[in-house]
């Protein structure tokens, strides 16, 4: 049985020592991880899609960069890649194109349907696909080889064949 | 042991009024039984299909027969039909059924009085019902494959999100059973602490019915309108972000349950007592407060919501785990309390001491082992850019497997052990096969959920069929079968529940000697001592409504002033 209350004795939240050197431990753990991000965010630069612009998925396909995807050059080593996912067939278009080793392209991907996946396996470019939405990151190809791109939302039956790749060339 | 004083001195006049023990109505049982049977007939069909996709990713032919398309043509017609019954029948239904239903148990019991409007927790359930009917005619018919996310412009046919609907108002209403109910009591109750079980029980309902005003909205002025031809278009970004504003306490909707159990009966099932009644009223708090404003952790990568969002949320989700290890000194406090009460000595004694026999507590110890691993992923998951890794990758299920089919789904099994019993009138069919039971549902997730983690980081997506997926390299097939395995086991391990329950509910009427008691734990301070500002809902209430009104309201305003509804639906069954 629990001990009788005595008249005198205090409300109180009972907090025995060890478990308040854990809630510490805890706590302190928690702010960590907090620095850790923020300083892989904001000084290493390792950051997230966010808004880039509005598009219209029923007209996608017929004007603007995206009537016409595929890869640009802007200088000796940099390039965007406009790519469309299509759910109503399910492909991506482009579904590959290459680039010389130490390139930095930038993707604008953006969706003529429903929702997809875009992640690039091996590096950070990991984005959802929206209907509406342009998803944009940039990654720097240090390494040659074949990458490939999968779609990682479902998207309807054919989900599995949909996917991409990137050739990286010496 | 110290105390912190509070400022306030004393007063600890009220009496002990509540009668020591309480027992059930045949009716009251009938609604708490009937909520778990539900459960149970959703986890037995959903159960059928998790195997089915693991055998696919293997690619297992037995006799030059490939196993998945062999089972499958008896049940579906794709696998995405199967994956949705699965999500929807096991991640919605079995958790929601089961936890109206043990909540109820814990109101009544908690407050040892009576339900104040019996006929309204019964139209809960009847609303519920035909919700869960409606909702599975669709799926059955393949006109609602969309898994249970059901992310649009991918379209099912309208009576599927009536029914969802039907499933959320009823569960809300079973809440307003217990809302009022708790108010009689608080009239005729004065100054005493609310008993534990149902104190938290309440803040469970609330937490829910604060976070499914998100999916709600989604439903009532997007998706049914669009699906009935009345919209021409929604804007999938807004409704991701609706959804999602319900998605992540859904989360917490589960697992409270489990913490309920934990906390608050465990400890007396294992012969020990609740480690501190005023830490775990505390986190319970602080879930409420916590639980809803970071739904954006689950759309980092989403191309509609401003980074600085994002980041905000990432640092409330690292504030919502700190409640989770509060609780996790606790519980095991708790625990060891109970072992060394049972003799244990030593630095780890008090574990072999504990009751390993009791299927109902090793099912549940073993269920916060696996909720370790489920709780380190999720921090993972949560920390903003690292989360680029591994979002949308076989790694999320592997995850959620640890957390809602393993913390979540074990302690409900744990509770089922002496539930049934309860509301029933029979023994437990099995003891012994519980206990195999619980083990096997140990073993196999280790190996499925280890294999689904492992190919998330080698970068596989989830939600694929990765069997006929044509960019599968080598290194990903030893991990594939890996899943079949332990998605296998994971199949007994749920029949034998299934089967167990079925049994017990078959045999014959034990005697009353012969029946378990509630297991409701004494916590170690008297909860008289807790201090009032833990049992007062107004400042807890108004930070909960005030943080989601912060940190959601300036981008909802946006996402909702700059809507455009120009994605028509697709529907999945059709294409």
């Amino acid at each position: 049985m629990t001990t009788p209350i005595q008249p005198d004795t205090k409300l109180s939240v009972h907090i025995d020592p060890y478990e308040r050197g854990w809630m510490i431990a805890a706590a302190a753990m928690l702010v960590v991880f907090a620095v850790a991000v923020t300083l892989a965010s904001y000084s290493l630069g390792i950051q997230l899609p966010g808004p880039e612009q509005r598009v219209n998925p029923q007209t996608i396909t017929t004007s603007g960069p995206w009537a016409n995807p595929g890869l640009r050059q802007l200088s000796a080593s940099k390039y965007e890649a406009y790519i469309v996912a299509h759910g109503v067939g399910w492909y991506f278009n482009p579904r590959e194109f290459s680039v010389p080793v130490g390139s930095e392209v930038t993707f604008y991907v953006t969706s003529a349907d429903v929702q997809h996946g875009f992640k690039l396996i091996g590096t950070n470019i990991n984005m959802m696909i929206i209907p509406g939405q342009v998803s944009t990151l940039t990654h720097k190809f240090d390494k040659p080889g074949q990458f490939n791109w999968v779609c990682h939302e479902y998207c309807g039956l054919g989900h599995a064949a949909m996917y991409g790749t990137v050739t990286v060339t010496q | 042991m110290t105390a912190i004083s509070v400022s306030k001195p004393v007063a600890v006049s009220a009496p002990h009024t509540l009668p020591a023990k309480y027992v059930l109505t045949s009716v009251e049982k009938r609604l708490v039984g009937l909520n778990v049977l539900m459960a149970t007939v959703a986890l037995s069909i959903g159960s059928l299909f998790g195997p089915l996709q693991a055998l696919e990713f293997s690619g297992l032919q037995v006799n030059g027969v490939d196993l998945y398309t062999w089972l499958q043509m008896f049940l579906l017609k794709s696998y995405y039909q199967g994956l949705t019954l699965h999500g929807v029948l096991n991640a919605l239904v079995w958790t929601t059924f089961f936890i109206v239903g043990f909540l109820t148990l814990c109101v009544i019991y908690g407050l040892r009085r009576p339900l104040a409007l019996p006929k309204l927790n019964w139209a809960a359930f009847i609303v519920m019902t035909l919700g869960l009917v409606i909702t599975a005619v669709p799926i059955l018919l393949n006109q609602a494959s969309v898994l249970f996310t059901f992310y649009p412009p991918l379209q099912a046919h309208f009576t599927f999100y009536i029914g969802l609907v039907l499933v959320v108002v009823g569960s809300w209403m079973a809440g307003w059973g217990f809302y009022v109910t708790y108010y009689r009591w608080r009239k005729a109750n004065p100054g005493v602490r609310t008993p534990f079980i149902a104190f938290s029980s309440l803040i469970t309902m609330v937490l829910w019915q604060i976070a499914t005003l998100g999916v709600a909205s989604e439903i009532l002025f997007q998706l049914l309108p669009w699906s009935l031809g009345l919209l021409p278009g929604v804007d999938p970004q807004l409704d991701r972000t609706l959804f999602w504003f319900t998605g992540h306490p859904l989360v917490y909707f589960w697992l409270l349950p489990a913490y309920i159990t934990w906390y608050g009966m465990l400890p007396k099932q294992a012969g020990g007592k609740l480690f501190s009644d005023s830490l775990a009223r505390f986190a319970f708090w602080l879930f409420l407060v916590l639980s809803t404003p970071l739904g954006f952790h689950h759309q980092y990568t989403d191309p509609g919501v401003p980074q600085m969002w994002k980041y905000i949320h990432a640092i409330l989700t690292y504030a919502v785990a700190f409640p989770s290890l509060i609780t996790a000194f606790t519980v095991v406090a708790s625990l060891e309390y109970a072992g060394r009460a049972r003799g244990g000595k030593g630095l780890f004694g008090w574990i072999r001491a504990l009751p390993w026999g009791d299927p109902s507590v090793t099912i549940q110890v073993l269920s916060g082992i696996l909720f370790i691993f489920g709780g380190i992923g999720g921090m993972t998951n949560s920390s903003y850019n690292v989360n680029l890794v591994v979002h949308n990758t076989a790694w999320v299920p592997g995850h959620f497997h640890l957390t809602v089919a393993s913390a979540v789904t074990m302690s409900f099994m744990g509770i089922a052990y002496w539930l049934v019993p309860y509301v029933t009138g029979r023994k437990l069919w099995s003891r012994k096969l519980a206990l195999v039971q619980g083990w096997t549902w140990f073993i196999g997730m280790m190996i499925f959920s280890n294999a689904m983690h492992t190919l998330g980081l080698l970068g596989a997506p989830r939600r694929v069929p990765l069997g006929i997926a044509p960019y599968v390299p080598a290194n990903w097939e030893p991990r594939l079968l890996q899943t079949a395995i332990g998605g296998s086991i994971l199949f007994f391990g749920a029949y034998m529940f299934i089967f167990n329950v079925l049994m017990t509910a078959l045999s014959k009427r034990a005697s009353a000697a012969e029946m378990p008691e509630i297991p409701e734990a004494e916590a170690v301070q008297d909860p008289q001592l807790t201090p009032a500002w833990l049992d007062r809902w107004a400042p807890w209430l108004t930070a909960a409504v005030l943080l989601v009104v912060l940190v959601y309201g300036p981008n909802l305003f946006v996402q909702l002033s700059n809507m455009a509804n120009t994605s028509p639906g697709f529907n999945t069954g059709l294409w």
